[in-house]
């Protein structure tokens, strides 16, 4: 009788054991989990950026990244160039333009900053000079919309 | 008109032809869960339709009014073959472990859902985000936490969700699941012409076809 309760008393604290190590692993499990689901999550939105603001992150933003970031986000955006260079004939297509239905042509535009000189497609050149208004072509606006430095004025 | 060079089968389609294909392929992928079947002879064809109308703005006379007419076009095509592009990229990222899994697993005839370009980016974006996933984290952690299965951890499409489409070809007898309990499993026929809300598991392979087309 006494070899048989020390038997089931050592059956149970081996229990006792498996659980706490089971538990304890589940909660390892679940903050990796926690941190790969953020991690990811971060990385998303930096790939957002690359569609957003172009190859060149602003610096305050890059100033939020991580090295392991910059190195993610610089080969994702290498991949994406390699990629868009093989479709779309010699030139490839740029897919990060036209990302709306074009409605027109030609858009009339307000410049926000100073920016300089700004080519169009016949050779002539516009100075884009701050509050200053033009009617440009809508494809060569698109890049430097999405930048910030002109704004499309809906009549 | 352009022709398509891609396996057996000679296409001869007009630009009009071809551009409604490309627009067809794309509100397919715009609203199928799931990556699609890849269209490289679409691509292509359209590509070159493109360079085409390119060259001939180039020799047009300036101010004539066919060249805004024209141009327009132009922006509209390439805004369309874009937009199809663009909506294959995205979830090619969203489900990449998924969508390599399944071109790995291909059988000899079936068609590819990637193109090589496609599948080069795809195996670059899983290369890319494993090891940043590795140095930023997993290689801190203990041991036997140090690996990922990111095939289990990213979420698959979800192919019960509802699509609208309009059928092409009439279908008879297609399969459709019970909702609840009580219900059981019944036929229907498509009709030509007719619009249907319905779950995109149950017409999958009718997209594939061509049979029917989402809207």
């Amino acid at each position: 009788a006494a070899s048989c309760r020390s038997r089931s008393e050592a059956k149970s604290g081996r229990t006792d054991l498996i659980f706490l190590i089971r538990f304890r692993h589940c909660c390892l499990l679940r903050n990796q989990r926690c941190v790969v689901a953020y991690l990811y999550d971060r990385l998303l939105r930096i790939r957002a950026l690359r569609w957003e603001y172009g190859s060149v992150l602003p610096s305050a933003i890059h100033f939020h990244m991580s090295a392991e970031e910059v190195e993610w986000f610089n080969r994702y955006k290498k991949s994406l160039a390699t990629y868009m260079r093989s479709v779309g004939g010699e030139e490839g297509l740029d897919l990060t333009q036209d990302i709306k239905p074009p409605k027109s042509l030609y858009i009339e535009v307000r410049c926000l900053k100073d920016y300089g000189e700004f080519e169009i497609d016949d050779g002539t050149t516009v100075l884009l000079k701050k509050n200053s208004q033009h009617f440009l072509p809508r494809w060569k606006c698109e890049q430097l919309i999405r930048q910030g430095v002109l704004e499309h004025v809906l009549s | 008109a352009p022709d398509s060079d891609g396996g057996s089968e000679e296409l001869v389609l007009t630009p009009a032809q071809l551009i409604r294909s490309l627009e067809q392929a794309w509100l397919n992928e715009k609203f199928a869960p799931e990556l699609l079947e890849s269209k490289p002879e679409i691509i292509e064809c359209v590509v070159e339709q493109l360079d085409h109308m390119e060259a001939n703005l180039k020799r047009a006379k300036k101010g004539d009014l066919k060249v805004s007419v024209h141009h327009m076009e132009i922006e509209r095509i390439r805004y369309v073959l874009s937009s199809y592009l663009r909506c294959r990229l995205v979830k090619i990222e969203k489900f990449f472990p998924h969508v390599l899994e399944k071109e790995k697993s291909r059988a000899e005839g079936e068609p590819s859902i990637l193109s090589p370009e496609e599948f080069a980016f795809a195996k670059e974006y899983m290369a890319n985000t494993e090891t940043y996933l590795k140095n930023a984290a997993l290689k801190h952690m203990p041991p036997n936490l140090q690996k990922v299965s990111l095939l289990k951890s990213v979420p698959k499409p979800n192919l019960d969700s509802f699509v609208f489409l309009r059928v092409l070809e009439r279908q008879e007898n297609i399969l459709v699941e019970p909702e609840t309990d009580e219900q059981r499993e019944y036929t229907i026929d498509l009709e030509e012409g007719s619009q249907h809300l319905i779950r995109y598991k149950t017409i999958a392979p009718l997209v594939a076809s061509g049979a029917v087309q989402l809207i």
